[in-house]
């Protein structure tokens, strides 16, 4: 008899082979469409409405977005099992955020680990703990959370949303013995600057368990994407920030004796 | 567990000096060897041919100016200038005489050439007349065969114009008995020769040339004793007298009497090597196994305190540096197909030993630290990788590859050696065995490979079904009927297969004709002195001399045939969007596209042969109304509409490259439609034929002679690289193309496969990105892939993507964790990314 939850069906907007900076191993990124927050400097603005949207991509308009079962999804996923049998790579969940289809995320990583590879989610914990805790929890090995910030109203301010939920879900995930990697994205005007990400790194090292901290250096490369939504980029005269400056974050950020490095 | 030293070595400043005084100038074509050849020719007339050819290479060894360059610690080189070479007219002469004035400013591959040298030439040609190896080859040929070659339909021209080369000797044999051992082992055969034995003429005229060439070797590198002992007597400074004479020591030694220490076995390792490559002009003579073979030597030294590790790894530069020395001119079109000075010496670390151990020692990654050290093409170095090669020697090879030189190439030993033990080589010989040339595995010293044969066109065959075999007024190939009134997709198919069998059989005529050319006009009697089993034999190599015996012509264009084929499949036998009719008239008029020059010309030309077969007047004026007319080439905006809808329906047929069951199955078949016929033929060696499937780099002027394909594919543009999918239809990364080639069956195609992989350095980045790297090499092998090559992407690559999108459609770029098709993103993008790849992240 097929398994149930090859049956449940979801929405995503791409799939990504051959990731290397997105967890351990050489993997593939399932990008589910959907996302309570709205970051300025997202990279991946097609992901965040729920909708089916049309998006120009040079020139040509290109349908964003599809609802399919997650056995369909597994069988594009597992086409790469040498590679993640190889390298200890696996399925990562991505998005928009996971947790707006919270079963079909559990299904998908439920789906992975019966296939036998490794799993791990990229997302920000905007959602109530018990969804976490039931539905995700149990079927991953690696919680890539994004920490944006510490201040509460520049969090608000920059992704939509407060952070309260966020750093309060970090400290049950961390609780619960889950293999937690804290992640930043470092965006210049927003959270770049040495003290702001000190105060991220104290509070990752304050969870329990928690031993790495990314620093994902901000880029423009989904830049194109907004014009092609017909949508403004609000951070359009942001300048990456510089390979030295990197450097001194992550020497900064290292004080707290977690192991720090620059990108996935 | 087994320990290796797989940190850098310190290189010596020497060695980027050898380089720079190598790199100085444009290379120069000598006329030296030619002369002395000739002279010697002219004095044997009516002996017998190996005799010949052992005494006029004894004269070259003999009497060619030697020179020792400045710093060098491995000296012998064939030519004054660095980088020079020596022409072969016993194989042809016409091209390049008719070159003389135009090799120096040829784009690909220049060479100088003085007015004295060209004069010297020209007073020995006449004597070649009518007595090289090309032009018996062409007599023996069948008509048809010319026919389908005069229509590029395959090429042999290799072979045809220049020596075999693709073998390696017996290094180790040289390094340990010398030639003075190897004498006595032919002394000791025609001792046993009685004058009254059926092959006594034969045999013992080969043994005798042996013998000679064996002493010539000798006193090859004793002229070279003597001129180091001039030059250190002449020496001021005292480091370098003292060097003059340690080579001077070498010299005397080897190869004539065995190598005592590591040092002397380089010094002999050179000799081989250069003289191999003085003896014919055939390319692809690889060193092989040489961390294996040059090892016991190694290990003894720094055993015994005679050696540092910093040293030896100095002689090893000093190796690698003089391989690039030593050059070729080829003719101006074969330039084209092999661009880059290249004679792909190949030489390979890593892999097994007889009883199946890992073979991986601390010269392996000492090889690879030379490629780092000096940065050539030459070696053509490559890694054999098993399920127990070393991780880190796998890391250390990585290393290389993301200096992003394209080196090395990884080949795989779980499908080659089975592939090797099919065609009858044993478990032993197959467990040792090195590569040759590009791609092509062989058991050194014990074959003669005759790999990379010929270059079979897959495409034109296609295009033959949609012409009934006709081109340009002429049946090229065999009438396989009205292509418009072909019913269903198997006749048609069954058309493919019978015009693929018609052209492989006189591709197999035309090698051995050749092959028959070689053994009556140019055997070689020092190569085969260090090939097993000549002396035993009493043959050449050339006759069939060798333990192993095949002929390997190499097929290309899979993915072009295999879209093609997928898409008439679909879109006129299932779909029934278009006939076979339209589509013949979309490919005759070039979807639209307009014609190249070269095209228009040959248009023309056909055009006017039919009228004037037709007894139309033909002048000038007619000639230039046509050439206008197919020139403007005058479509109607409708038929233009009609063509770009019929692009369009082909680019939404799936793709051979993107992981697609459907297209991946076909391309295995068709690839099987080269491969599998292939496989009756025996060669005039008593040896067979065995495909390999790659084009080197003659995808690119081979196509340039191929009209439109039905994939969409535009006349004269290049056909698909190696065994990988036609130029950007890969869409889905580097796993699901790489899973599309594991899909085609790599061990009957035992003369090589060719699978070129683009990445960005940040692919490779820091020790993870290495790791992920040598997984992604490890997956493509447990899915028996035989070879793959890395180029990483370069800065230049990425402004030329820039200028030119069209080219890489497929170029994926991956910046911490976002990928994107480069040319899809905007300038001001791009420029980010070009700006990060240029910082090395």
């Amino acid at each position: 008899m097929e398994k149930e939850y090859l049956q449940v069906k979801g929405r995503i907007f791409d799939i990504q082979k051959y990731s290397i900076h997105d967890g351990p191993g050489i993997r593939t990124i399932v990008f589910l469409k959907g996302c309570p927050l709205r970051c300025k400097w997202c990279c991946n603005p097609e992901s965040q409405e729920r909708e089916i949207q049309t998006m120009f991509t040079a020139g040509k308009p290109k349908i964003i977005g599809r609802d399919v079962p997650v056995g369909e999804v597994m069988d594009e996923v597992m086409q790469d099992r040498f590679y993640y049998r190889r390298s200890g790579g696996g399925l990562t969940l991505s998005g928009g955020e996971s947790l707006m289809q919270a079963d079909f995320a559990s299904a998908l990583l439920q789906a992975a680990h019966a296939m036998g590879i490794n799993t791990a989610m990229e997302s920000t914990g905007f959602a109530p703990f018990r969804v976490i805790e039931e539905k995700i929890l149990p079927h991953l090995d690696i919680y890539l959370m994004d920490i944006k910030h510490i201040d509460r109203e520049k969090h608000k301010f920059f992704t939509g949303v407060s952070n309260e939920l966020i750093l309060e879900n970090a400290r049950k995930i961390a609780a619960s013995g889950q293999n937690l990697v804290i992640r930043v994205p470092v965006i210049p005007g927003f959270n770049a600057t040495e003290s702001e990400i000190l105060e991220i790194a104290r509070f990752a090292a304050s969870l329990p368990g928690v031993e790495q901290l990314h620093l994902l250096p901000y880029h423009r490369l989904g830049m194109d994407k907004y014009a092609g939504l017909g949508r403004d980029y609000s951070l359009s005269s942001v300048q990456p920030p510089s390979n030295e400056h990197m450097k001194k974050l992550m020497d900064t950020a290292s004080v707290t004796g977690l192991r720090v490095r620059i990108g996935g | 567990m087994r320990h290796f030293y797989d940190g850098d070595i310190e290189k010596s400043p020497r060695i980027q000096r050898l380089i720079d005084h190598l790199y100085a100038k444009m290379p120069e074509i000598e006329a030296d060897r030619a002369v002395l050849l000739t002279e010697s020719y002219r004095s044997t007339e009516g002996e017998p041919i190996i005799t010949r050819r052992a005494k006029a290479f004894q004269k070259i060894c003999e009497e060619l100016p030697i020179i020792i360059r400045p710093e060098e610690l491995i000296v012998g080189s064939n030519s004054q200038a660095p980088r020079g070479c020596q022409v072969f007219p016993e194989y042809s002469y016409e091209w390049l005489e008719a070159e003389f004035d135009t090799v120096e400013k040829r784009s690909a591959d220049p060479f100088y050439i003085s007015e004295e040298t060209k004069q010297r030439l020209r007073s020995v040609y006449p004597y070649w007349k009518g007595k090289t190896t090309s032009e018996l080859a062409t007599s023996y040929m069948t008509k048809e065969t010319l026919t389908a070659m005069e229509h590029n339909i395959f090429t042999p021209g290799n072979y045809f114009y220049n020596g075999i080369g693709h073998f390696t000797v017996k290094y180790e044999e040289v390094l340990a008995i010398g030639f003075e051992g190897i004498a006595a082992k032919a002394k000791t055969a025609l001792s046993v020769c009685k004058a009254g034995d059926a092959d006594y003429a034969r045999k013992s005229h080969f043994l005798n040339a042996v013998i000679i060439c064996c002493n010539a070797a000798i006193t090859y590198a004793h002229r070279y004793a003597m001129l180091a002992l001039e030059t250190a007597q002449k020496e001021t400074n005292s480091q370098r007298k003292m060097e003059l004479l340690k080579i001077a020591e070498n010299c005397a030694q080897v190869p004539g009497k065995p190598a005592r220490n590591f040092y002397e076995a380089c010094q002999s390792f050179w000799f081989v090597q250069m003289l191999l490559q003085t003896e014919s002009s055939g390319h692809s003579i690889s060193p092989g196994r040489f961390d294996q073979y040059m090892y016991p030597y190694y290990e003894k030294d720094i055993k015994e305190g005679l050696i540092t590790r910093e040293k030896a790894q100095e002689l090893l530069d000093c190796i690698w540096v003089k391989l690039n020395d030593l050059n070729k001119v080829r003719d101006a079109a074969s330039a084209e197909g092999f661009a880059g000075y290249s004679l792909f010496q190949n030489l390979i670390v890593g892999g097994q030993t007889e009883e199946g151990e890992d073979a991986t020692n601390d010269l392996s990654f000492m090889c690879l630290e030379a490629a780092l050290h000096v940065m050539l093409p030459a070696p053509s170095l490559s890694i054999r990788v098993w399920n127990k090669t070393p991780d880190e020697l796998l890391i250390k090879a990585a290393k290389v590859t993301r200096t992003g030189i394209g080196l090395p190439a990884y080949y795989n030993d779980e499908v080659i050696i089975p592939a090797m033990m099919s065609r009858g080589v044993t478990l032993e010989d197959a467990r040792t065995y090195n590569i040759i040339g590009c791609v092509e595995p062989q058991k050194a010293g014990k074959t003669d490979g005759w790999h990379d044969a010929a270059f079979f066109n897959m495409c034109r065959p296609l295009e033959m079904v949609f012409f009934n075999g006709m081109e340009g007024g002429v049946q090229v190939g065999p009438r396989t009927g009205d292509v418009t009134q072909m019913k269903t997709f198997n006749e048609f198919y069954d058309a493919y297969k019978t015009q693929m069998n018609y052209f492989i059989e006189l591709m197999v005529n035309a090698d051995n004709a050749i092959d028959v050319a070689h053994a009556e006009r140019c055997p070689l009697p020092f190569q085969s002195s260090m090939i097993d089993d000549c002396i035993g034999r009493g043959k050449s190599l050339q006759e069939g001399g060798a333990v192993y015996n095949f002929t390997g012509p190499q097929g290309f264009g899979i993915a072009n045939v295999s879209d093609s084929l997928y898409a008439i499949k679909q879109l006129v036998f299932e779909e029934k969007k278009v006939t076979l009719a339209e589509w013949k008239e979309a490919l005759a008029d070039n979807y639209g596209r307009g014609f190249s020059k070269q095209q228009v010309e040959s248009m023309t030309t056909q055009i006017v042969k039919n009228l004037a077969d037709a007894g139309q007047p033909v002048g000038e004026r007619e000639i230039a109304a046509v050439y206008q007319t197919v020139a403007n080439q005058n479509i109607s905006p409708e038929k233009k509409a009609k063509y770009d809808q019929l692009l369009e329906w082909i680019d939404q047929v799936p793709k051979y490259g993107n992981d697609i069951e459907e297209a991946d199955k076909f391309a295995r078949d068709v690839a099987y439609t080269y491969t599998k016929p292939l496989n009756q033929y025996r060669n005039p060696r008593g040896g067979i034929f065995q495909a390999g499937l790659y084009p080197v780099s003659a995808n690119v002027p081979l196509g340039a002679q191929t009209g439109a394909t039905p994939d969409g594919r535009l006349a004269n543009t290049p056909i698909a690289d190696g065994i990988g999918p036609a130029s950007g239809r890969d869409t889905h990364g580097p796993t699901a193309a790489v899973n599309s080639v594991a899909k085609i069956d790599h061990g009957i195609a035992s003369n090589g496969t060719l699978l070129n992989q683009k990445f960005h350095p940040s692919a490779l980045s820091g020790v993870e990105g290495l790791q992920k790297f040598c997984a992604f090499i490890r997956a493509f092998f447990d899915q028996k892939g035989m070879h793959m090559q890395f180029n990483v992407v370069s800065r230049e690559t990425l402004l030329d993507a820039q200028a030119h999108p069209d080219k890489y459609r497929n170029l994926v770029v991956r910046v911490a964790g976002y990928s994107a098709l480069f040319t899809t993103l905007s300038k001001s993008l791009q420029d980010d990314i070009i700006n990060r790849t240029m910082q090395g992240f």
